[in-house]
C-alpha cells in the first residue's frame, strides 16, 4: 500500500532530520510512529505526505512514486489530520469538511458537484456533526473541531490517513471516541492509518505495528509487545520506564518512573499497629505496594491503611465488599488507600514477629483460628462455605521487591503456615489428617519499595529464611493463644 | 437563493451609490435628468448636445465616479486575496507597504518624466505595478527572515516600516525636483478629483485581468487560508497558486495606485465588513469585496468632496477616517481571541 524506501530528509539550511527510514504499511493496517520530541516523526510524515521534498530514498502509493502524482491526485490518495490549528477565518463546519474535496472540483471556480454534496452530507452524518453543520467552527469544543478536521481528511475519499499526534488537546473521552472511531474504517473500509503517538499506552493499545525513532533513524519495528520493550525505551527516551502487562487486553502498558526516591518512614514495626477489640488496623505513612488475597484490595496496589477486622463465624458474606467500604467510612479510613481482611478468629490474639537486618526490615503479623482447618489433600470432602477467613497472614517489608519476590514471598510464608499447622498437630476434623492450613486463610505482602533491591524471596535467600521463620512462629504462637483463649 | 439576494442587494446599493455620485455636487442633477444623459451619452450615435448638466455628468462626474469605482474595487479585491492568502485579516495593499511601492514607480515616472516607448501611456501603471510586485516581495521575504510563521504583527510591521522608508524616497524625490508640494501632497493623499477619462481607460485593461485571476482563486484562498501546508495536503498546488494571487492582486494595487494614488485602508475595511455579513468562503467574498468596493469609494469620494464644499478633502483622508478605527478593533479583537485560545 504504501513504500517507504530509505527516505531521508529535513528542511533547509539543517541537518538531515530523517535518516534511511524504510518500512511499508499494508492496507487497512494502523501504524503508529513514536519517539520522543525531535526524533523526527512529523518532519517523516511531511516527507510521506510530500509537502517536504525527499533529499533521498523513495515513497510510493500502490506502487507509484509521489512525485509521479500531481497535488490533487495526491490529495486523493494521502489526507493528514493536522494537529488541531486556530486559524483567523471562520469557516462553518460544512464549509471545512468541503474543502476536503477540493482535489475532486474542476473547472473555474471549483463549483461543488451534487457528487461533493452527498459525501460531504454523508460524512458529516458518519462524524455526528450533521446537527452543527452550519455553526461556525469557533463555537465547537475541542473534540468536535478535531472531528470536523477529520470529516475533512476523510472527504478526501484518501486510501491512506496521516495522523500527527490526532489526541493533542482531546480529554480521555475524545482520545478514545476518535481512535476508536479511525480503528473502526481501518477494519471495515480498509483505510491505511499511520499516525503519530505521544502516549505509549495509547500507542500500544490501538497500533497494529509501531516504529520507534530516535534521531532521525528507526530504532526498532513491529508489534507493540516487540517495541514495548523496558531497556529499549529507556534508552531511547533518556528515563526510567516501567513495562507491565495490561491487565485487560493483550498489549503492553508503560509507566514512567519519579527520579525521586520516596522517603522512607522509618522502621515498618510494631509502633504502627493499632490492637483493638473488633479490628488490627496498621497504618504507614507512605503507601506500600502490596500484593494480597484480602476483601478490599486484592491483587496489586498501594495502600497505607490495613485494617484485620473481626466478624462472627455466622457473618454473612454475600457482600463483604460493600460492608466493609461502609465501615471505611464509619472508621474515616480513605476508601482507596485502605486493604482489609477479614477473620473469625479473636484479633487479640494475635502474634507477630519483627526482624530487623542490614539490608532490610521485617514485620510479620498473624492472626489464626483453626476451626476450619483443612488437609489440602482432602478439601473436595468440605463443603463450599464462603465464610470469614480465619488465619490471615502480612508481611510488611522494608525494601524493593521484584514481581518474582512478592510471589515467592507468598510461597515461602504459605509452605511456613502449613509447617506450623503440622507442628502443632492441628488436624483435619473430616478426615482426621494433619490439615495444611484452614478454608479461608488470607496472605498479603507489603513493601515499601525503597532501599535494597531484592530480587528473590525463596526459603534459601536472605529474605526468604526469614519469612519462613516469622511466619512459621507467628502462626504456631497465633494458634497457641487461640487455643488457649477462646476457643472459636 | 440568499447568495442571490446578497448579489443583488450589493448591486443596487451600487448602482444608487453611482446615481449619487454623479448627481450630487456643487450642481445638484435630478435623477431623471441623469438617467436621460446616461441613455443619451450610451446611444451609438449621440448628438452633440451642449446642455452644461450633460457636460457636468459626462466629463467631470462620471469618469470621476467610475475611477472611484474602479479603484474602491481593486483595493477591496486585492485585500480580500492578501488576507486570505497571508491568513491575516489586517493585511491590505496598504499595511504590506505594497501601495507605497507601487507610489515610488508612479512617482518615478510623473516626476523625472520617464516613458518607455514599448508601454506607451501604460508606463505609468506598469512601472507602479513592478515596484509594487518588488516591494511585496521585499516586505514578504524580510519578514519571514525574521519569524518562520509569519505572524500578524511582524509582516504588519514591516510592511508599515517599509511604507515610511517609500515615503521618504518619494518625499526626497520630491525635494530633489523642486516641483510645487502641493499638488504633490494631494496625489500622496489620493484622490480621484479630475483625472477625465483617460485614467479610466487607463485602468480598465489591469483591473480586468487582475479581478478574473483572483476571482477564480475561490476555493484555493479557502484552502490557504488554513495553512500552506494544509492547502498542499487538500490538493493545492500552492507555489504557483500563489504565484498567481501575489501578482493579481500587485496589478491590481499598482494600477490603482498609479492613477489614484495612495488610498488607505480600502482592501481591509470592505473585506473585513463583507466577511462580517457575508460569511468567510472565498469564493463569495471576493466578487463581493469587488462590488462593494466599489460602493465604498463612491461615497468615500462624494463625501470628501461634499462635506465641507467648495474645499474638497482628499478622499484618503475620509478612508483613513474610518479605516484605522477598523484596524484597531479587528487588531484588538485578535489578541483577545489568542490570549483566550
Amino acid at each position: 500500500m504504501i513504500d517507504v524506501k530509505n527516505v531521508s530528509g529535513g528542511y533547509k539550511e539543517a541537518p538531515l532530520i530523517v535518516d534511511q527510514v524504510d518500512f511499508s504499511v499494508r492496507k487497512g493496517e494502523f501504524f503508529g510512529v513514536v519517539g520522543p520530541n525531535g526524533c523526527g516523526k512529523t518532519t517523516l510524515f511531511k516527507l510521506m505526505s510530500g509537502v517536504l521534498p525527499l533529499w533521498g530514498g523513495s515513497v510510493s502509493i500502490d506502487d507509484r512514486t509521489i512525485d509521479q502524482y500531481d497535488r490533487k491526485s495526491l490529495a486523493k490518495k494521502v489526507a493528514t489530520l493536522p494537529q488541531l490549528q486556530q486559524s483567523y477565518f471562520t469557516y462553518s463546519v460544512r464549509e471545512t469538511v468541503m474543502m476536503g474535496r477540493y482535489a475532486y472540483q474542476s473547472g473555474l471556480f471549483k463549483h461543488p458537484s451534487a457528487v461533493d454534496e452527498r459525501i460531504v452530507d454523508l460524512i458529516l452524518q458518519q462524524m455526528g456533526l450533521s446537527k452543527m453543520k452550519d455553526l461556525p467552527i469557533t463555537r465547537l469544543s475541542g473534540g468536535e473541531r478535531q472531528r470536523v478536521y477529520l470529516a475533512q481528511a476523510l472527504s478526501q475519499e484518501p486510501d491512506v490517513l496521516l495522523l500527527d499526534e490526532p489526541t493533542n488537546h482531546l480529554d480521555f473521552s475524545y482520545q478514545k471516541q476518535l481512535l476508536d472511531e479511525l480503528k473502526k474504517l481501518a477494519l471495515t473500509s480498509g483505510l491505511t492509518v499511520l499516525s503519530i503517538f505521544h502516549d505509549l499506552n495509547i500507542a500500544s493499545l490501538y497500533c497494529d505495528r509501531l516504529l520507534l525513532m530516535e534521531k532521525g533513524r528507526m530504532k526498532k519495528m513491529g508489534t507493540p509487545d516487540a517495541v514495548m520493550q523496558k531497556t529499549l525505551l529507556e534508552e531511547v527516551y533518556q528515563s526510567t520506564i516501567d513495562v507491565y502487562a495490561n491487565p485487560s487486553v493483550a498489549s503492553p502498558q508503560m509507566n514512567v518512573m519519579p527520579d525521586y526516591p520516596y522517603a522512607a518512614d522509618g522502621a515498618l514495626g510494631p509502633q504502627l499497629l493499632n490492637v483493638s477489640e473488633e479490628k488490627l488496623v496498621f497504618q504507614t505513612s507512605q503507601p506500600l505496594k502490596t500484593f494480597s488475597s484480602a476483601v478490599v484490595g486484592a491483587g496489586f496496589g498501594w495502600y497505607n491503611h490495613f485494617v484485620n477486622y473481626h466478624v462472627d463465624k455466622s457473618f454473612d458474606c454475600s457482600q463483604p465488599d460493600a460492608f466493609m467500604r461502609e465501615k471505611f467510612k464509619e472508621w474515616q479510613l480513605p476508601e482507596h488507600e485502605t486493604l482489609a481482611m477479614m477473620t473469625a478468629a479473636y484479633v487479640t490474639n494475635y502474634a507477630s514477629r519483627h526482624i530487623i537486618e542490614d539490608d532490610f526490615s521485617l514485620y510479620v503479623v498473624v492472626t489464626a483460628g483453626t476451626s476450619n482447618a483443612v488437609d489440602v489433600l482432602h478439601g473436595e470432602k468440605h463443603g463450599f462455605i464462603a465464610a470469614p477467613g480465619t488465619v490471615n497472614t502480612w508481611i510488611f517489608v522494608e525494601g524493593e521487591l521484584s514481581d518474582q519476590a512478592f510471589i515467592q514471598a507468598v510461597i515461602t510464608a504459605t509452605e511456613a503456615k502449613t509447617k506450623a499447622f503440622g507442628e502443632c498437630e492441628i488436624t483435619d476434623p473430616v478426615t482426621n489428617t494433619t490439615a495444611t492450613g484452614t478454608s479461608t486463610d488470607s496472605l498479603l505482602v507489603a513493601s515499601t519499595q525503597t532501599g535494597t533491591h531484592i530480587e528473590y524471596a525463596g526459603p534459601v535467600t536472605k529474605l526468604g529464611s526469614r519469612i519462613g521463620r516469622a511466619v512459621y512462629e507467628a502462626t504456631a504462637s497465633a494458634i497457641e493463644h487461640s487455643l488457649k483463649g477462646k476457643q472459636l | 437563493m440568499s447568495k442571490f439576494f446578497t448579489y443583488a442587494g450589493s448591486l443596487i446599493v451600487l448602482a444608487a451609490a453611482v446615481l449619487a455620485g454623479v448627481g450630487a455636487g456643487s450642481v445638484t442633477v435630478p435623477l431623471p435628468e441623469i438617467v436621460g444623459v446616461l441613455i443619451e451619452a450610451a446611444a451609438p450615435f449621440s448628438p452633440a448636445e451642449g446642455s452644461v448638466n450633460a457636460s457636468i455628468i459626462v466629463d467631470v462626474r462620471l469618469p470621476r465616479v467610475l475611477l472611484a469605482g474602479l479603484v474602491g474595487a481593486s483595493l477591496a479585491i486585492s485585500g480580500a486575496a492578501f488576507q486570505g492568502l497571508l491568513q491575516n485579516p489586517l493585511a491590505d495593499p496598504y499595511t504590506l507597504g505594497v501601495s507605497s511601492g507601487a507610489s515610488v514607480g508612479a512617482v518615478l515616472v510623473l516626476f523625472l518624466g520617464l516613458s518607455f516607448p514599448i508601454f506607451a501611456i501604460f508606463t505609468l501603471p506598469i512601472m507602479s505595478i513592478v515596484t509594487a510586485v518588488l516591494t511585496l516581495l521585499f516586505v514578504i521575504t524580510f519578514a519571514r527572515m525574521l519569524d518562520k510563521t509569519l505572524s500578524i504583527e511582524t509582516l504588519i510591521l514591516t510592511g508599515i516600516v517599509m511604507g515610511s522608508f517609500l515615503g521618504s524616497v518619494i518625499s526626497l524625490m520630491i525635494a530633489l525636483t523642486g516641483e510645487e508640494l502641493r499638488q504633490i501632497v494631494g496625489w500622496l493623499l489620493g484622490s480621484v478629483a479630475m483625472r477625465g477619462w483617460n485614467y479610466v481607460g487607463l485602468l480598465i485593461p489591469f483591473f480586468v485581468i487582475g479581478s478574473l485571476l483572483l476571482l477564480i482563486q475561490g476555493q484555493e484562498l479557502n484552502a490557504m487560508s488554513l495553512g500552506e501546508e494544509r492547502a498542499k495536503q487538500l490538493g493545492v498546488p500552492t507555489e504557483k497558486r500563489k504565484a498567481i494571487i501575489l501578482l493579481a492582486a500587485s496589478i491590481l494595487t499598482g494600477a490603482a495606485v498609479a492613477v489614484s494614488g495612495t488610498i488607505g485602508f480600502v482592501g481591509l475595511v470592505v473585506p473585513h465588513i463583507c466577511r462580517k455579513l457575508f460569511g468567510v468562503d472565498h469564493r463569495h467574498l471576493l466578487p463581493l469585496s469587488l462590488i462593494n468596493g466599489a460602493t465604498f469609494l463612491i461615497l468615500a469620494d462624494l463625501i470628501s468632496r461634499t462635506i465641507i464644499a467648495p474645499v474638497e478633502l482628499p478622499i484618503g483622508v475620509i478612508t483613513s477616517l474610518i479605516g484605522a478605527p477598523i484596524f484597531a478593533v479587528i487588531l484588538y479583537h485578535q489578541r483577545k481571541e489568542r490570549a483566550v485560545a
